[in-house]
């Protein structure tokens, strides 16, 4: 078990790996800028439905994403956003889904909660809680029968760990030593109740029941999630079967774009606390600067080029059609 | 409407309906490396109705997988297999266990291709059974099939011979959707003409199993039989019943069953899920809007009564259309009192 990350701690980072820090970096506030907007568009009503937002967990989706393989799957849930832009969707597309778009990665079909793209090895992210255990599951079974070395991650929050089927698929995992590795992002929150009015014993000691690797990590560090990652994904595609990774981690915003008074189930100055001095894409900047591998001026410079790409995909989707009537009915059946 | 043109004549070979469905299996294991079945004690038990006996002799443990008893885990993981390449047979023992696996037939099979604007596919197959009758009280003995044919995006199937299991099992398990299969568990020792050699049976047609100019009874799976010794009683008192089976309730041959009423202008609809909201009331409206004007009578609907099934044999056997209750039904439809 490894320990919390603090604001000005300072793991040694290789300098030759600076360019993949950065790339993480920039994947993070790729994230943040993305949900920041979509926010912004629920704001001003020009988005249609809900959306849940990932900010604050940046480190998670990125750190995971960066240690698996173009052709590795993942499944992803409700608040998948980041899960998909940190396995390779693009900006543009993402907006479109998001607005109902044909141009959308699901012809609008889909909308937030149902983005797929299997051309980035995303199996797609689903809305009901735990729903994807099974698909992720069965898809590292497919991959160990296909005589194929992919690895699958199974993301959740840990609202799913109330959800039997979990249970039910980390066995066979196990039994079957398929390569797959549930990562669980314990933002501390059910929807609106703290976990631990919802759960019973260790969030640990249930997997391993099961008899699975268990790893649990700070969330709101990429450099731990991506090294532990690295390491479970090369177990994995060994042939040494699941694992279940927890990043500890903090949603900034509330269950959904609309759950904006909070109080009642958190304090505000729980809010403050995280977004000051346990921010993902800040700790990760202060380690970089303070070990003199990057400045602010390049930091700067990144976040500046993620807004304009974040605000020309925004124009893109505002600009692109909604999907002719007829296709009401198309893609019911392959 | 299409018969099945003289197969019966030409084949000697008989096979139950077990066998056939054996056969239907191990003939497309051998053809296409993909397929596979996961399941409670599908393996060295072969199934509690030993349907499946011998496969995993032929095919392996790693083809025909015994699952825990996790009905949603093991469907859910048949659906991952599904859209990454596989193509798996998940076998859900009694039909009355599909609710534990509804979520993920009903909210991940059966969505997956639209949620995604057709980018990914189920191609997956779940067998179950229906059927009541053996005794087996409220939790193994009901029809079910009527709640997947209200979801769009499944296919759902529902043979009632040897041949028409075989063949439309290959078809099923060549889709590209998620094929939910019917088997009446009472029927699996039925005999009947299966020819060896390859057939398919396409969704979506009708099939005569007893030509007739009087009143259609349109049978499905279990009541098939059902319908076709009342149509036997018929004939001796001249009533000449046409037993007309949809085989599949998605997708629904309409043009057939709104032809046959139409030649006979009566219908009877027979059916053993419960009656209410059932698939009798579907097929009965396809043949109220399709053949009005030929009608002599209302359409009739007889499914299974509407309460929990029963275990003692007196109360169970009251459930559930008979030979006698659908004799009397036509017999009055027919004005023959």
């Amino acid at each position: 078990m490894t320990t919390d990350a603090k604001l000005g701690a300072a793991p040694h980072f290789e300098p030759e790996d600076l360019e993949h820090w950065l790339l993480m970096y920039e994947q993070m506030t790729r994230i943040r800028e993305f949900e920041e907007k979509v926010n912004e568009l629920y704001m001003k009503a020009i988005m249609p439905g809900l959306a849940h937002l990932y900010s604050g967990q940046e480190a998670v989706a990125v750190g995971v994403c960066a240690a698996l393989r173009a052709d590795d799957d993942i499944t992803s849930t409700h608040r998948g956003h980041g899960h998909c832009l940190a396995k390779g969707a693009s900006v543009d597309r993402m907006f479109a889904e998001l607005l109902g778009k044909e141009a959308g990665y699901c012809k609008g079909k889909g909308g937030s909660m149902h983005i797929a793209d299997p051309e980035s090895g995303n199996l797609g992210a689903n809305a009901i809680v735990g729903g994807s255990a099974g698909i992720a599951t069965g898809a590292a079974l497919s991959a160990k029968m296909r005589g194929s070395d992919q690895v699958v991650v199974c993301f959740f929050g840990e609202g799913a760990l109330g959800q039997g089927i979990l249970y039910e698929v980390m066995n066979m995992a196990s039994l079957w030593k398929l390569p797959v590795i549930y990562v669980c992002e314990n933002n501390l929150y059910n929807e609106y109740t703290h976990y631990s009015e919802a759960l019973a014993g260790e969030i640990t000691a249930r997997p391993q029941a099961f008899g699975i690797n268990v790893e649990s990590v700070d969330g709101q560090d990429v450099q731990q999630v991506y090294e532990v990652m690295k390491r479970l994904v090369a177990r994995a595609r060994r042939g040494e079967g699941p694992s279940f990774l927890e990043c500890k981690t903090y949603r900034y915003y509330g269950h959904h774009v609309g759950d904006i008074s909070r109080s009642y189930y958190r304090p505000k100055e729980e809010e403050q606390e995280w977004r000051a001095n346990r921010d993902p894409l800040k700790i990760l900047a202060q380690r970089l600067v303070s070990q003199k591998l990057t400045d602010d001026y390049i930091l700067e410079r990144i976040r500046t080029e993620v807004q304009a790409e974040v605000e020309a995909g925004v124009q893109f989707a505002m600009a692109a059609a909604y999907p002719a009537p007829e296709e009401v009915d198309q893609d019911v059946y392959a | 409407m299409r018969e099945n043109p003289d197969h019966k004549a030409k084949t000697e070979r008989e096979l139950t309906f077990a066998e056939a469905i054996r056969e239907a299996l191990a003939d497309e294991m051998r053809r296409d490396p993909r397929i596979f079945i996961v399941g409670e004690d599908v393996a060295e038990a072969g199934t509690p109705f030993k349907v499946l006996s011998g496969l995993v002799e032929e095919f392996g443990k790693d083809r025909v997988i015994d699952a825990p008893i996790s009905e949603p885990g093991f469907t859910g993981v048949g659906v991952g297999a599904a859209m990454t390449g596989m193509h798996p047979v998940v076998d859900i023992m009694f039909g009355d266990f599909l609710t534990l696996a509804m979520d993920q037939i009903v909210n991940q099979a059966a969505k997956v291709h639209y949620m995604s604007g057709g980018k990914l596919k189920v191609p997956i197959v779940f067998r179950t059974t229906l059927g009541a009758t053996r005794r087996s009280a409220a939790q193994h003995s009901q029809s079910l099939h009527a709640w997947l044919s209200h979801i769009p995006g499944l296919k759902v199937v529902i043979p009632s011979t040897p041949y028409d299991a075989k063949g439309l099992l290959k078809a099923a398990i060549r889709d590209e959707n998620p094929v939910v299969f019917f088997e009446d568990k009472m029927m699996y020792k039925l005999k009947g003409p299966v020819p060896e050699a390859e057939y398919i049976i396409p969704f979506g047609q009708a099939d005569i199993k007893r030509a007739g100019d009087d009143i259609t009874l349109v049978a499905t799976s279990s009541m098939v039989q059902v319908a076709l010794a009342a149509a036997e009683k018929l004939s001796q008192i001249d009533i000449q019943a046409e037993v007309l089976d949809p085989r599949t309730t998605k997708p629904l041959d309409k043009q057939a069953l709104i032809d046959s009423a139409k030649k006979t202008s009566r219908a009877i609809v027979i059916d053993e899920g419960y009656e209410s909201y059932g698939v009798t009331a579907e097929i009965a409206s396809v043949i109220a809007d399709g053949a009005f004007y030929y009608l002599d009578a209302p359409v009739k609907r007889m499914g299974a009564m509407d309460v929990p099934i029963p275990f003692s044999p007196a109360l169970e056997d009251l459930t559930v259309p008979t030979e006698d209750t659908v004799f009397e039904m036509a017999k009055s439809l027919c004005r023959r009192n």
